[in-house]
């Protein structure tokens, strides 16, 4: 880790090196393994990300700049919590940056009525893409990528119709304390992702509806002759990732203090795929990584920061990133072919 | 021309001088990790001639297939062509060098045009270098008319049936001037009347000189159109001769390597000699099982305490039984009773819930989730009942697999080991452990003993045995023949789809399995066939008969 730490050579080569330089640490043998990498190679990018700016950056190990760098990256995590899952089955969904628009565009209606309402009628705006995207995987049985395509596109359109296509600005306090309050110094923001993820890790980990995710995703034939209720566990990981996306859209518009509707969660979908498939999970299904899955949205906002810190263009940062990606897809398909 | 092969022969004679061979292998292996496919394979085949390639799973058939087709290159031997050495490194070369192959899944493209699809790649051309629609539609129609098949060659291959897409690729095989037509279960998907249409084809490809290679496990339709058959098991040739020489239960008995002569012998398989108590009521009742192309009024009867066997050759229907029996293939009619209830819905959940369990027969496509621990695929069926309130509870979980990681002795660094990682044998047994754990009335088993090593084997065979003590009903298919003998008190014999005959008591021995295996029944089809093998004639008596039709037009051709 030091060592390539020691010899930083900014520019988009650097994300390549994160795993490799582990030497020290560890057995020579294991690093040969690709399997390895997709294993830890998130952790350890984070580690070798955070200690580049330890050494190299000013003002970057500050509270400040970690509670800027959470709370930019909550929404991120909690929307690839869900995409995880989704993923977790062979499938994927494009439509969560829609489901936040439409969230968001539901939100100002239902105010009137009080947080509460406008909250529920939100998330259940969100459970309602979910279940369309689910019947349209398990019961039409189109591709996930298909399904979700339609609401990707859909979605947004609805929820800018329902906006009038307008921007909107949120009054209510309650709301604008989500996006802004904190708690024991922590931004309530993260504290949501934070309890979500665990919320979340439990349920893949500990729970029948958990296992069956990951049965269905390993082996769907074995599992619907297991008597497994395949088309159920579908419809739900898709109603899933429709809430935990509208929830997302509730905080990034309670953080702007708008109802932006146009823009809201744009490319989300792509924020939320690069940090499922970096946090190594493999994206043929029969596995989610939850920790691992915050772990990769982690590393893509700490890259990112660290390059504009160092005056590189965003540009620059995309690139960085189209690396990683690369480099853990490659690690993905070394493991699968073994 | 060719020197007549009186009788069947061993391997070395069949390459001999064989001069007027179209396509012949020489010594042909292939290997793949662990197994030898083809095992010194030699083969040859005439002008002219239609010859049969009968064998039954992992006898090699399409793996030698693959060699001829340029699919996988040998690992020695030689192929040739009318007596040139040829080496094919890609299947188009093959294809080049005149020789086509219809599979069973027709391989074209669904949304092109009939006639396209026929010209694909070599599509006639104008002077401006265009494709010259209308002479492609012409000669599409004329090739089409040649096969008895009217359709118009405008349409979209997706929106014609299966039986003329068939046609569709077979004049496409036989317009790219083919000498060898290589057919893999070319009737697998077609209709009764379909089938007549291929078959004159087939005799038309007769009369032009081709050969035809031709792939099927349906013997009436063997002894209709082929001449010669060869025969491969386990990756080895067993036999090439004439067909008319061989009378079906040879033919079979050749197949599955039984000799008639030494049928009883001492048991080779870990089944106790004696039967079981059977119940005197049916845990479980079939009645009249349709599923269009698999199964035809499939009805049978499964009681507490016994190993029922279902027997039959590749492709009799015994995999879609079992899967029909346990509710995951989709039925046109019929009935499923389990203590003299019937089953609503039938879905292999609504079936578990009755106490009906299936191991299936694909260990790795249907059976196993690989990237999950030994535990996990145990409990995986059972997993609903060990939770509470939607929660695992993996106190629960361990104690039931420890006691069947200990009954089946499963041999796995741990409970928590990825089931991929083990062999085949213990995945066998953490399948049958996931499906014990669920303590069903009735258990059916595909193959539970294929791909699993001897002791693994032995070791199953003892459980099927004491299960069915301990008063299960027990469903066993096995293309073992000796396993299907001594593990089953009862043999259901499947044919075609349909159960053509039970072995009850004493009948359970090989010579009478085989009889009904080879048996031949009244074809389904009343097509305009060659009378004279419609009536059911002992084997060995019909053979002669039903070759009448075909023999005469070959001896005509190497002319």
């Amino acid at each position: 880790m030091t060592q390539a730490a020691v010899s930083p050579s900014p520019g988009p080569a650097r994300p390549e090196d994160p795993a490799k330089p582990d030497r020290p640490a560890s057995p020579l043998a294991r690093l040969r393994d690709p399997a390895w990498y997709q294993e830890y190679g998130v952790y350890v990018a984070v580690a070798v990300v955070l200690l580049f700016n330890a050494l190299f950056t000013d003002h970057f190990m500050t509270a400040d700049n970690f509670r800027t760098q959470l709370v930019q990256v909550a929404p991120i995590v909690i929307v690839a919590l869900g995409m995880a899952l989704v993923i977790g089955t062979e499938g994927v969904d494009l439509s969560v940056g829609s489901t936040m628009a439409l969230a968001a565009a539901f939100l100002p209606l239902y105010l009137g009525y009080g947080l509460v309402p406008a909250l529920v009628v939100a998330l259940l705006a969100g459970a309602v893409v979910g279940a369309v995207n689910g019947a349209l995987v398990s019961l039409v049985g189109l591709q996930p990528i298909v399904a979700t395509l339609a609401l990707f596109v859909g979605g947004r359109g609805l929820a800018l119709v329902m906006a009038d296509g307008q921007l909107k600005q949120i009054v209510n306090p309650d709301l604008l304390s989500l996006g802004t309050g904190s708690f024991l110094g922590v931004p309530l923001v993260v504290w949501i992702a934070g309890l979500l993820a665990v919320a979340v890790a439990f349920l893949v980990q500990r729970t029948t509806f958990g296992r069956q995710i990951v049965a269905v995703g390993g082996n769907r034939s074995a599992a619907a002759l297991a008597g497994l209720p395949v088309k159920r566990v579908l419809i739900g990981v898709y109603v899933l990732c429709g809430v935990l996306a509208a929830l997302a859209g509730i905080l990034a518009t309670a953080r702007l203090t708008a109802s932006d509707p146009s823009s809201l969660g744009t490319l989300m979908e792509l924020s939320a795929i690069t940090a499922v498939v970096v946090g190594g999970t493999p994206l043929n299904g029969g596995s989610v990584r939850v920790l691992g899955t915050v772990a990769g949205a982690l590393l893509m906002q700490l890259l990112r920061a660290t390059l504009v810190k160092h005056d590189l263009p965003d540009s620059t940062a995309q690139i960085a990133q189209a690396a990683i990606i690369v480099a853990a897809v490659y690690v993905a398909r070394e493991r699968r072919s073994r | 021309m060719a020197p007549p092969e009186a009788e069947p022969q061993p391997p070395e004679a069949a390459v001999g001088p064989e001069r007027s061979a179209v396509l012949e292998a020489r010594s042909v292996s292939k290997r793949f990790p662990g197994v030898v496919a083809l095992d010194d394979v030699s083969f040859s085949l005439r002008p002219g001639e239609t010859h049969a390639l009968v064998g039954e799973n992992g006898a090699g058939k399409s793996t030698l297939i693959k060699v001829l087709t340029g699919v996988y290159r040998p690992d020695g031997g030689e192929l040739r062509m009318s007596g040139e050495p040829v080496r094919f490194a890609r299947p188009f070369e093959a294809q080049q060098a005149g020789i086509s192959t219809i599979y069973q899944e027709v391989n074209l493209v669904p949304l092109m045009s009939a006639a396209r699809n026929i010209f694909l790649g070599r599509e006639p051309r104008n002077r401006l270098g265009l494709i010259d629609f209308a002479r492609m539609y012409r000669e599409a129609t004329e090739l089409l008319d040649g096969f008895g098949v009217r359709v118009d060659p405008r349409r979209p291959l997706h929106t014609l049936g299966i039986g003329t897409q068939q046609m569709v690729a077979l004049a496409r095989a036989v317009s790219v001037n083919a000498q060898v037509v290589i057919m893999d279960e070319p009737t697998s998907s077609l209709e009764p009347r379909e089938v007549e249409t291929l078959f004159r084809v087939i005799d038309n490809l007769r009369a032009q000189g081709i050969a035809v290679l031709y792939v099927s496990h349906r013997m009436d339709e063997l002894y209709r159109v082929c001449e010669r058959v060869t025969v491969l098991r386990d990756g080895r040739h067993i036999h090439t001769g004439d067909l008319a020489d061989l009378d079906r239960m040879q033919l079979v008995s050749m197949m599955l390597g039984r000799d008639l002569a030494e049928v009883r012998r001492e048991g080779v398989t870990s089944f106790t000699a004696e039967g079981h108590e059977a119940a005197r009521t049916p845990v479980l009742t079939a009645t009249a099982l349709s599923s269009r192309h698999q199964l035809h009024d499939v009805s049978l009867s499964l009681y507490a305490g016994e190993v029922l066997g279902l027997g039959g050759l590749l492709g009799s229907g015994r995999s879609e039984t079992a899967k029909a029996l346990s509710g995951a293939l989709p039925l046109d009619s019929g009935e499923l009773t389990v203590d003299g209830t019937p089953l609503k819905r039938l879905t292999p959940a609504a079936a578990i819930r009755a106490g009906i369990s299936l191991l299936p027969e694909d260990r790795k496509a249907e059976g196993i989730v690989p990237g999950l621990s030994v535990r996990e695929n145990i409990v995986l069926a059972a997993m609903p009942r060990l939770s509470r309130a939607g929660v695992v509870s993996r106190a629960r979980q361990d104690r039931i697999v420890d006691i069947f990681m200990k009954r089946l002795r499963i041999k796995a660094s741990s409970p928590e080991q990825k089931v991929g990682e083990l062999s085949g044998g213990n995945q066998q047994k953490v399948l049958l452990a996931r499906w014990l754990c669920l303590e069903p009335k009735v258990l059916l088993l595909d193959e539970p003993t294929r791909g699993i090593d001897v002791g693994a084997k032995a070791e199953v065979q003892s459980l099927i045995d004491d299960l069915a003590r301990e008063g299960l009903a027990v469903l066993l298919i096995s293309s073992d023949i000796e396993e299907l003998i001594e593990g089953a008190d009862r043999i259901v014999v499947l044919r075609g789809g349909a159960v053509a005959g039970e072995l009850e008591g004493d009948e359970v021995d090989e010579s009478r399995l085989l009889e009904v295996l080879a048996d031949h029944t009244p074809a389904p089809d009343p097509g305009p066939a060659s009378g004279g093998h419609d009536d059911p004639v002992p084997p060995g008596a019909e053979a002669a008969p039903a070759r009448q039709d075909v023999a005469p037009a070959a001896e005509e051709d190497p002319r």
